[in-house]
């Protein structure tokens, strides 16, 4: 699962008067990936140290002067390229002072954009549409500039992309409210327009985006109602057919965003890698109609996989270099360090094993200044170091190393010790963040009570799976731990919490609960809930459920006799039955029953139960059957408890699996007689039912129209 | 001629009746299809005499059941919210507070009779009742200290705390000291004086309100639950000795701050509190140690309660749960005992924000305003109406006037009266219909009372005009006259002597007006169009000091009945204005009284579900209450749990008692033999299956309807048309704010 990692700040931000922007104009990358150039909307450009978040050198121009693209720096020679006042080009060093003493040259046209790629040589984009190479521009700064583009077209948006040794310029144009698609060929300069589809009419496209891979261009660009769509352009065939003629460009519609509503405006979409984009300004889906959240989604499979909320207001802007994500919000710029592992379907339905525990150690991003200061091999003492955390409970910064080291004080600290600092840790993490953290916990201690037979913490780990963060396949040794280690408790907590159990596993949990002595499972302390759910199922108290203010609810209509010869037949029928095991047995095995499975893969691994205990088993489900098709259950909503039709299945798939079996055994004949009475008398219940379905329905019918209003005078009879 | 028929049927054996019945049948038979006169084929005396009982058994089955009704639905009756409520032990009373201040003791000794209410008052805003013997304290947000006078149903005196609003209030074991928690974060004591209190001093004060406190049973230390912490102070010195730091919630909710709703402090020193993470903890107050934590729901745990041995402790929960935790050793062999959950009860639909543990029921309230008593299995008998739930929905005494005459409803509200003139149908229909309505009910008046005291009690006039009511200060009489229009006047002048009234009352030609005032005395005062005259004090001599809470005159304006809260029935003769008897003391509270227009029998019910039927002139109950309580009442009959709050007569049929409760409404004849102790309660059904023949010999006393639900009034008009006031549970229900959010499901 892709994942958002806690962000830091690298600069505050100046924002409008009315937040209308951010202030930032752009962010380039500079000489490598820990450095880069940030241009602010009026005058300033600064150079930082990603990781250190500290600015090495800044540039201003002077008043009045204003930069009108963002600066770019170029790797061939080492300088900063950057507009001022459209027309002014501007070449520095980073060892130039003062701006105004370094080069520029004016050019004859309005400059829109410089673009400049990693080792590439900057390419200059004219307002209306030209393209020159720096360095050819320079030759002649005055040289005339053609327009490209029609009368009332304006750029929107425009990058540079490198295909193979290819430079592509992409712009995109609104023109009357159509939306076009420069792709630019330089060397040999060549050109093609394509016209995007219409979205809803007065919809533009919020943001774009374009990558390549796998010979293509990919374009994703975004509607302000939350439609995310990718055109594929082939860089190949380009070149052939040149001419203003617009192609249609093709699109597919990737995602789409829940918008909550009204429609997005600050927001924009960014692909992060094949699968994975990134989306700023959308809601999250669960947390309601704020549209602060940084998200990122995989197309593939059309889910969320990480959502962070940003505090302040969103501006739509977001670039990523480096498995970083710039965002600027609020009064600050953050940037926040993602992940994004090769997603599978098998790791999104989480049945994937080992993907990814080994490589998940979330990155470093901020530096620990024990690492820096001590290096790593000098450990601060644990009492201080806990000492230590305990005072920064509140800073957020520390939390991804506070998991370090509670992964490191799992490996080698005694029980208690565990159990107290993790009790701590998950008081004090964020909810989102504990989803990843908390399967580490898990693993790592599953992982020391398999390599260490003495040491189990029962308690922590039922802990962390009450955080509902874990999930079977996230921690695949756990329930076989339990079961070992006969923590039946724990066994429970995992049935009833994890969504992906495997059906060998929930088979060898059934065949563990059946075969425990009943005087073992007693002693067990299980969930009260289900404990007495089972407590009222055997010994049930009928007069309690009975009588409410004196009368029995049912009765509106008084009709005596015939509940009462009912309620003598109810009470002298379920006390025959006495249940076939031992209260906290059938609590267990009532957990198993709810499990999801799938029969077809449950079917192979249910052979393996012995006779005795398939006799069993299918004894404890009559009983439960019996008991559920007796009674009624006046106050058995609120409890978890299987449902009848989890029982029959069970039922049948227990006389599938095992039916020779049964049939031979002469011990089975009795309660295969008694079963398929049961379902004689259900079936018989059934088709009576439908015989008087017709009368039911028309007493329905009159139970509608008598609906009784504020007032009405009616007729009554007493005898 | 009804007189007769009854005691014929006392002195002759039901079958004999019977069997005559079914011969006269015949012979009446033959004797119409012969046409001659009646009484020629039989005996002159016994024929005349089973004549009778034929025509009256034949009304009875056929002509007397049908009723016209007007049912009534646009009662919008809504209960308050129960804020907090107090149990005393020693007298098994309960104090309930709801959200708009008023209080209602019921005596858990006579079936949770609700026996006093005191109104409420606007702004009171109630968050803390305790009892200090006999005396009820209660305190709240508008920052004062109320003492209730319980006689007199009225606030004795109020005492400003100068801390803010207060949180809690808490009495220490011996009853001399009271402890308040206030806003500004100072816990105050006050002593606790005779006819008052009285400020004594703060303990340290400290940053943050007090919600909760706690008395140690010693007296000497005191537990306060504030927000993300304990602290316990000690009594003597006021410093605080130990301060136990809360968790808050995991998770999203970290950044939360987490109130301590409720602590109890136990005399081991063991703290428990509940909080909003949803957690009951239990610290060792010693030590200041957590020992264990239970996370109990995802929302807040309200309120607590401790059993008086402290061997169980119940919590109640925003999710409307109440969850109770004992102090049990967890397996059978071990004896060291520790706090375990151990049951799970479900009774509201919304916050549970009052909790009272009585020896032998766990008694909640909250924010779906009703009271529910659920008993505790281990601790009753099982099987018995005492260990059936109660839930407690209604008032127990009636909100609804009716003006038999001019058929008039009057609803009562805290804060205002709704006078309704009924609609009228055209047309006849057969049993079950439903009659086309000519005219619908008219709102005639909508009076919004003065003050911010709330109304107590109000009463209409039999003939429709005049109207009263009262608050705590003062009494109010209006005329109304309807001519074209509607007019409705203040009576200007009204005698000094009526100011504190508890319940008011109409003689039936509307010429004078009871109401019933301190020391269970009843003023009588005239009233007409020209002036409103003070008469009479009407005062008895037992000594009893409990307010009158039911007031009855008689129609021929010759008798007074007041019942008050000691069950004392006295009865006065307004010719003479003095006490004429008193009717001997019943050991359950009377619920509702009324005097019988013809014969001026006394009928009273009471909270046990008894009746009694005393005679007025030779002032000893009468013949058909003897046998009444010699065979006894059905078990069902005795079972019900609400009582019956209104009685009225037959004015066409003396033999009619209409009585009814919340979830029916029985016409007893007292023409007609009592139930056999086997026999069916409810068998109307039975009787409706049966041919007309057959019906007189299944036939009981008790014509019971359950049709209608939840009644508030039952009454009947003198064109004989019943009238029926429903409020629905399930209107009050839906008019509830929303529930927590609770997950089901995938939602």
């Amino acid at each position: 699962m892709a994942a958002l990692y806690e962000g830091y700040t690298l600069c505050g931000l100046v924002p409008d008067q009315n937040l209308s922007s951010s202030g930032i104009q752009g962010i380039e990358e500079e000489r490598d990936r820990d450095h880069v150039v940030v241009t602010d909307s009026t005058r300033l450009v600064t150079l930082y140290k990603v990781s250190d978040q500290k600015p090495l050198g800044s540039w201003t121009v002077k008043q009045g002067q204003k930069l009108t693209c963002p600066a770019v720096f170029n790797s061939q020679t080492n300088e900063y390229v950057a507009v001022t006042d459209n027309k002014v080009i501007r070449i520095w060093k980073e060892d130039d002072i003062l701006l105004d003493k370094a080069f520029k040259a004016t050019v004859s046209s309005d400059v829109w954009k410089v673009h400049c790629t990693h080792g590439g040589e900057p390419v200059v984009l004219f307002q209306r549409g030209a393209v020159r190479l720096l360095d050819s521009l320079l030759a002649a700064p005055q040289q005339p500039i053609e327009e490209v583009l029609a009368q009332e077209e304006a750029i929107r948006w425009s990058t540079i992309i490198v295909a193979e040794t290819q430079q592509f310029i992409i712009i995109t144009t609104e023109q009357k409210g159509e939306h076009f698609l420069y792709l630019q060929r330089l060397n040999p300069n060549s050109v093609q327009r394509y016209r995007l589809e219409r979205e809803e009419p007065g919809l533009s496209p919020l943001s774009f985006s374009a990558t390549y891979r796998d010979k293509h261009i990919c374009l994703l660009y975004l509607y302000p109602n939350g439609h995310v769509y990718q055109s594929v352009l082939s860089v190949r065939g380009l070149g052939t057919e040149e001419g203003v003629q617009a192609l249609p460009l093709p699109r597919s519609l990737l995602l789409g965003l829940p918008v909550g509503d009204g429609q997005l405006e600050a927001a924009s979409a960014m692909a992060l890698d094949e699968a994975h984009v990134a989306v700023v300004g959308v809601p999250h889906p669960s947390a309601g109609g704020g549209k602060d959240f940084l998200c990122i989604w995989n197309t593939n499979f059309q889910t969320l996989q990480a959502g962070k909320e940003m505090a302040g207001k969103i501006y739509g802007q977001l670039w990523s270099y480096s498995n970083k994500v710039f965002i600027p919000h609020g009064k600050t710029l953050s940037i926040i360090p993602f992940e994004c592992p090769k997603s599978s379907l098998a790791s999104a339905l989480g049945k994937l094993k080992h993907t990814k525990t080994e490589e998940s150690k979330t990155p470093n991003s901020v530096p620990s200044w024990n690492n820096i200061l001590h290096g790593e091999k000098a450990q601060p003492s644990k009492s201080a170091e806990t000492r230590r955390t305990r005072t920064t409970r509140k800073s957020q910064s520390t939390t991804n190393l506070t998991t370090d080291q509670v992964l490191e004080l799992i490996k080698t600290a005694p029980v208690e010790e565990i159990q107290k600092e993790v009790e701590g840790f998950l008081t004090r993490a964020e909810f989102q963040d504990l989803q990843p953290s908390v399967g580490q916990l898990a693993l790592t201690l599953v992982s020391r009570s398999l390599a260490d037979p003495a040491f189990y913490s029962s308690s922590t780990l039922a802990q962390l799976v009450h955080t509902r963060c874990l999930c079977h396949s996230v921690c695949p040794d756990l329930v076989l731990l339990a079961l070992e280690k006969k923590d039946y408790f724990l066994c429970q907590l995992c049935l009833q919490f994890f969504p992906d159990i495997p059906e060998a596993v929930t088979c060898a949990c059934l065949k563990a609960f059946i075969s425990i002595p009943d005087v073992d499972a007693e002693k067990v302390s299980l969930e009260p809930d289900s404990v007495e759910f089972m407590e009222n199922l055997i010994t049930r108290d009928r007069a309690e459920a009975g009588l409410q203010n004196g009368f029995s609810p049912t009765s509106s209509v008084v009709n005596d006799r015939q509940t009462r010869a009912e309620d003598v037949k109810k009470v002298s029928g379920p006390s025959q039955l006495s249940c076939p095991v031992g209260l906290h047995k059938a609590v267990l095995i009532n957990e198993i029953l709810q499990t999801p499975y799938s029969d077809t893969f449950l079917l192979p691994h249910l052979k393996d139960l012995s006779s005795q205990h398939v006799m069993l088993f299918l004894q404890y489900l009559q009983f439960l059957c019996l008991k559920y098709s007796q009674d009624a259950f006046p106050q058995m909503e609120g409890f978890r408890s299987p449902s009848l039709s989890q029982i029959m299945d069970w039922v049948c798939l227990l006389l599938d699996a095992h039916f020779t079996v049964l049939v031979m055994t002469p011990e089975a004949k009795g309660l295969l007689l008694n079963l398929h009475s049961f379902v004689k008398s259900q079936v018989r219940l059934v088709s009576e039912l439908g015989k008087i379905e017709g009368s039911l329905q028309e007493l329905r019918k009159m139970k509608a129209k008598e609906s009784i209003g504020q007032y009405s005078i009616e007729i009554i009879e007493l005898f | 001629m009804n007189h007769s028929n009854k005691s014929i049927c006392n002195y002759y054996p039901l079958h004999f009746i019977q069997a005559v019945v079914r011969t006269v049948d015949v012979m009446t038979y033959v004797h119409e299809s012969t046409t001659g006169s009646k009484g020629n084929n039989v005996g002159p005396g016994v024929s005349q005499l089973v004549f009778k009982i034929v025509w009256r058994q034949r009304r009875g089955t056929s002509i007397m059941g049908e009723f016209k009704v007007h049912r009534v639905r646009f009662f919008d009756y809504m209960p308050s919210a129960i804020r907090t409520m107090a149990f005393n032990s020693q007298t098994e009373r309960l104090a309930v507070a709801r959200a708009d201040g008023a209080v209602e003791i019921f005596n858990f000794n006579d079936n949770f009779f609700q026996e006093k209410v005191i109104p409420g008052q606007d702004g009171r805003a109630t968050e803390a009742l305790c009892w200090v013997g006999h005396r009820l304290f209660s305190a709240g947000l508008n920052g004062e200290i109320t003492e209730y006078d319980l006689e007199n149903l009225r606030p004795q005196y109020t005492v400003d705390a100068y801390g803010g609003p207060i949180w809690t209030i808490s009495s220490n074991s011996q009853g001399t000291q009271l402890a308040v928690g206030c806003e500004d974060g100072t816990v105050k004591i006050f002593a606790i004086l005779e006819e008052r209190i009285q400020f004594q001093r703060n303990l340290n004060r400290h940053k943050g309100r007090i919600i909760s406190l706690c008395w140690h049973p010693s007296s000497a230390q005191i537990a306060a639950g504030m927000t993300d912490m304990i602290t316990i102070f000690d009594a003597e010195t006021g410093h605080a000795t130990r301060r136990l730091l809360v968790d808050r919630a995991m998770g999203a909710s970290k950044n939360k701050e987490v109130v301590v709703w409720s602590v109890g402090y136990l005399s081991d020193h063991t703290i428990i509190s509940g909080d909003s993470a949803g957690k009951v903890q239990i610290w060792n107050g010693l030590t200041g140690t957590l020992v264990r934590t239970y996370l109990v729901t995802k929302w807040d745990v309200l309120v607590l309660s401790v059993s008086k041995d402290e061997s169980s402790v119940i919590a109640g929960t925003s999710e409307g749960t109440v969850i109770q935790f004992q102090f049990i050793s967890s397996t059978v062999d071990q004896h060291d005992k520790e706090w375990v959950r151990t049951r799970t009860f479900r009774n509201h639909s919304h916050d549970v924000s009052a909790l009272a543990h009585t020896d032998t029921a766990v008694v909640s309230g909250g924010m779906d305003t009703q009271l529910v008593v659920r008993p505790l299995l281990d601790k009753v008998e099982k099987n018995t109406q005492e260990s059936a739930l109660r839930k407690i929905a209604f008032p127990h005494r009636s909100l609804v006037g009716c003006a038999k005459k001019a058929g008039l409803l009057l609803f009562q509200f805290p804060d205002h009266l709704e006078l309704w003139k009924l609609g009228e149908s055209e047309g006849h229909g057969k049993p079950g219909d439903r009659l086309p309505v000519k005219r619908k009910p008219e709102k005639l008046i909508e009076l919004k009372r003065k003050g911010e005291d709330h109304i107590c009690c109000s009463a209409l006039s039999a003939c429709g005009g005049w109207l009263a009511y009262s608050t705590v200060s003062s009494v109010r009489l209006y005329r109304i006259q309807y001519n074209n229009t509607i007019s409705i006047n203040k009576v200007s002048k009204l005698p000094k002597e009526l100011r504190s009234v508890h319940q008011l009352c109409f003689s039936s030609d509307s010429s004078k007006l009871f109401a019933s005032s301190c020391q269970s005395s009843v003023i009588v005062v005239a009233v007409s169009q020209q002036e409103c005259r003070y008469l009479h004090t009407l005062k008895h001599k037992t000594g009893s000091r409990q307010p009158v809470h039911l007031l009855c005159a008689s129609d021929d304006g010759k008798w007074l009945a007041t019942a008050n809260t000691d069950c004392e029935i006295h009865i006065y003769n307004l010719h003479k204005m003095k006490l004429h008897c008193m009717v001997p003391v019943y050991n359950s509270c009377p619920t509702t009284i009324a005097i019988h227009p013809v014969t001026n029998n006394l009928i009273s019910v009471h909270a046990d579900q008894q009746i009694f039927e005393f005679s007025l002139v030779q002032k000893e109950y009468t013949q058909w209450s003897r046998r009444l309580q010699t065979q006894g009442l059905l078990s069902l009959w005795l079972e019900r749990d609400t009582p019956i709050t209104h009685i009225t007569f037959n004015p066409k049929n003396p033999d009619h008692i209409i009585l009814h409760d919340t979830y029916m409404f029985c016409i007893i004849d007292q023409s007609l033999p009592f139930p056999e102790l086997n026999a069916v309660l409810w068998n109307q059904m039975i009787l409706k299956s049966l041919p007309v023949s057959q019906r007189i010999g299944q036939s009981h006393a008790f014509k019971i309807c359950k049709s209608f639900q939840h009644l508030m009034c039952v009454s009947l008009l003198e064109d004989l048309s019943l009238v029926v006031v429903e409020r629905p549970l399930l209107d009050i229900m839906s008019q509830l704010p929303a529930p927590v959010r609770q997950k089901k499901f995938a939602t």
